[in-house]
């Protein structure tokens, strides 16, 4: 088989892969502190669920799974973008990258 | 069929003319106001007068064979100028007509309006908002002659109210003064009370005959002669209510009196000659529904006939030169609602034509006592001023003598023939007729006290200089003395005279023509003579003993007392009407609907949500690591919620949902 996903290795172990990313995404995003961390749990969780997409559309034959990874990397692309400006404009604002202390909107 | 006679034309000169001197009035030069605040009213009299001499010659001289010969009435002129309402079965038209009735009121308006137009502009020529008072007074022009020749009673309401609009604003033109803002208030007021008379009137209408035209109304109450009373009672009272609003008749006269805080030019032309006779008007075009109940009528003729004595007797002691006048007004209203209620609508309207005439010149004339006296009104500081102000004393004199009902002046003319028509009316006719002749004497008693107390005897306020005033206000003074002289003759003739025969058409023959007993010879010697007495009488208190009148005072103090404050009219109303009104406003209306009800409402809505949102914002805490693991804990929620097969497992706990195939 010329498909870079080995034929022997079954489905439920990219899934277990997916789901394990995904949680550690999870995780990182409610315990860690530094903005930038949290930012890439994030990035972690959108690829958690690439890997997903590739995988069931391998699974199924079918071609739209992989369109829709395009998709979600090129909001990935947008938002890492958008996010890092703000977390720069943020970090000249307030001289700290700590989720915490940022909370001015708080009553 | 005859060339248009463009009816449009007559209202809208005026309304062209409010336009002008309204919007652009300030920045225009005087002179160009003037111009256009006079061409109105002359452009729309000479519109409405080149018909009524075609019409004239054509079927009065040519038809009839001469004058005097039996004269044959032209049909009534329609031009309807586009539909208006079309509801259902229900379709009202501008249509304007112009019959006898409408082209008499037409020429009155037009013509008495141009000639206080001209009065007004050497009275107002030193007020700042000349411009201003010359737009109202179109303005009132436009309103009056469109209820005039409206021929359904939806347009009439619109001119009716118009009236009432422009009156407002005259009365309350000089709003600087609190009382004269107050007076106009007051009319507006009142005349509203009268205005929903007339609009219950209008859906008792439209709910029985399912139209308002005057004409159709007419035609289906002619169709049926049997049908009295009733509901036609209901109407005709609901539309006397409205004409006693505007007529200021009992009980809604009060306004008028008030109403003298406006410019005198203002009171010759509304508050005498032309608006407050919309009311005879309005009974005098829906004749027919009156006709067709007698109670409604027998009211209409005593609500005139107790008015008519009831002013009188307050004109009697008023001590200001236009109050006394405007007693007299409502007065001689009186007079012209007993002729409709007795059923003598020619001699109603007839009296109503002579009214606007003298009175317009008891006005103008007392404008002009007024404007030499640099804005004395107080009768008891005027006297001698027969020298001073000749042109004025003789012009007065005129109107004096035919309000009191002397011969050959017109108000004798047409005072007699509402007296006469009242005496044929059986029992209750001679008591009204008895009524009328009180009121006479007493017409006669006031207008020469005031005659006597303004230009006789010496001058009670030496210092102040009178002056006559200029030709502006004294040729319309001239022409209507000349009116009051001439104006009764078109009443002569025979049987209802010639008067009677040309409205005839419109407002039928009601009145037994005289049959020759002399009865109307004697009734006419003895209208002449109590008049003379009140003349008499006048002249032995005020000319010839004015020492007499205060000891008579004093020896009836109360009855004195009463008629110097009118009877406490105002302050019965005050006390019945006007505080249980502000009373309910204030603690029903003010406190517990407005402050409690609705306010605790809002205040109660206002808590709730205040409420609401202090629990709320406990959710929002800023830590977005806290909203990060509720949004965590809602998909995980969700994801549980899809992914588990709850039916199974509550299937195994004994649960079952009644779904299809079960």
């Amino acid at each position: 088989m010329s498909s870079f996903l080995s034929q022997d290795v079954p489905l439920y172990w990219y899934l277990l892969l997916s789901a394990a990313l995904f949680a550690l995404g999870i995780v990182g995003f409610l315990i860690k502190r530094n903005v930038i961390t949290v930012f890439m749990s994030i990035e972690l969780m959108l690829n958690a669920v690439n890997l997903s997409f590739v995988t069931f559309a391998h699974q199924w034959h079918a071609v739209k799974g992989q369109i829709f990874v395009f998709f979600v990397m090129t909001v990935a692309a947008a938002e890492a973008a958008v996010g890092l400006a703000i977390i720069i404009a943020v970090f000249r604002a307030r001289a700290t990258l700590a989720v915490d202390r940022i909370d001015l909107m708080k009553l | 069929m005859n060339a248009p006679l463009h009816l449009w034309l007559i209202p809208l000169l005026p309304f062209a003319g409010f336009l002008i001197n309204g919007l652009l009035g300030k920045r225009l030069p005087k002179a160009l106001v003037t111009a256009v605040a006079l061409l109105a009213p002359l452009g729309a009299f000479l519109i409405a007068l080149v018909p009524s001499i075609d019409l004239y010659l054509r079927y009065y001289v040519i038809q009839s064979g001469g004058i005097f010969g039996p004269p044959k009435g032209f049909p009534p002129v329609v031009e309807t100028f586009g539909a208006w309402l079309n509801v259902g079965t229900v379709h009202i038209d501008f249509t304007f007509v112009l019959d006898q009735l409408s082209l008499l009121m037409l020429l009155v308006i037009t013509g008495v309006g141009f000639l206080i137009h001209i009065y007004s502009v050497g009275y107002m020529a030193d007020d700042k908002s000349y411009a201003r008072y010359f737009s109202y007074l179109n303005l009132f022009l436009f309103f009056m002659t469109t209820l005039v020749l409206a021929g359904n009673a939806l347009l009439m309401f619109v001119g009716w109210e118009g009236v009432g609009l422009a009156s407002y604003l005259l009365i309350g033109f000089w709003f600087q003064k609190p009382t004269a803002a107050a007076a106009g208030k007051k009319a507006f007021i009142v005349n509203r009370i009268g205005d929903v008379g007339f609009l219950i009137g209008m859906f008792l209408l439209l709910a029985n005959f399912g139209t308002l035209t005057f004409a159709e109304i007419a035609a289906k109450l002619n169709a049926n002669p049997a049908w009295m009373g009733g509901v036609l009672t209901a109407t005709a009272l609901c539309l006397l209510l409205g004409a006693t609003g505007k007529s200021a008749q009992l009980p809604l006269y009060i306004w008028l009196p008030d109403a003298m805080e406006g410019p005198t030019p203002v009171s010759a032309l509304i508050h005498a000659a032309t608006m407050v006779t919309a009311g005879v008007y309005m009974i005098a075009r829906t004749h027919v529904l009156f006709d067709h109940s007698p109670f409604a009528l027998s009211t209409v003729a005593v609500i005139g006939a107790v008015t008519a004595l009831f002013a009188a007797t307050i004109g009697l002691v008023q001590t200001d030169i236009k109050r006394v006048l405007a007693y007299s007004t409502i007065s001689q209203l009186g007079y012209m609602f007993l002729g409709c209620g007795v059923a003598a609508y020619s001699a109603a309207i007839f009296h109503l034509m002579t009214h606007a005439f003298f009175k317009a010149l008891l006005f103008l004339a007392a404008g002009s006592v007024i404007h030499g006296l640099a804005g004395e009104q107080d009768m008891r500081k005027m006297g001698g001023l027969r020298k001073k102000l000749p042109v004025t004393f003789w012009t007065m004199t005129a109107g004096v003598i035919a309000i009191a009902g002397i011969p050959p002046f017109a108000g004798f003319f047409s005072k007699d023939a509402i007296l006469y028509a009242a005496f044929q009316q059986g029992t209750m006719g001679k008591a009204l007729w008895f009524v009328g002749l009180l009121t006479a004497l007493l017409t006669a008693v006031y207008m020469f006290r005031l005659w006597y107390l303004t230009f006789f005897g010496e001058s009670r306020s030496p210092k102040v200089h009178a002056h006559e005033s200029p030709w502006s206000m004294l040729g319309p003074l001239v022409i209507l003395a000349g009116l009051s002289l001439v104006g009764g003759w078109i009443g002569l003739g025979e049987n209802l005279g010639r008067f009677g025969v040309f409205l005839a058409p419109v407002t039928g023959v009601h009145v037994a023509a005289s049959d020759g007993d002399h009865l109307e010879v004697i009734l006419t010697a003895v209208a002449v003579v109590i008049a003379l007495i009140g003349w008499y009488v006048a002249d032995l208190l005020y000319r010839q003993k004015p020492s007499r009148p205060a000891k008579l005072a004093a020896s009836m103090p109360v009855g004195y007392k009463l008629l110097a404050n009118k009877y406490y009219v105002d302050e019965i109303y005050g006390a019945t009407v006007v505080k249980p009104l502000m009373a309910t406003s204030t603690y029903f209306l003010g406190w517990v609907v407005d402050k409690a009800i609705l306010g605790g409402a809002a205040w109660l809505l206002g808590g709730i949500a205040t409420f609401c949102g202090a629990v709320l914002q406990r959710w929002q805490s800023g830590n977005i690591r806290s909203y990060a693991a509720w949004l965590t804990a809602g998909a995980a929620a969700l994801v549980l919620f899809i992914v588990v097969p709850w039916a199974e497992v509550l299937a195994n706990f004994g649960i079952h949902f009644n779904m299809a195939g079960h």
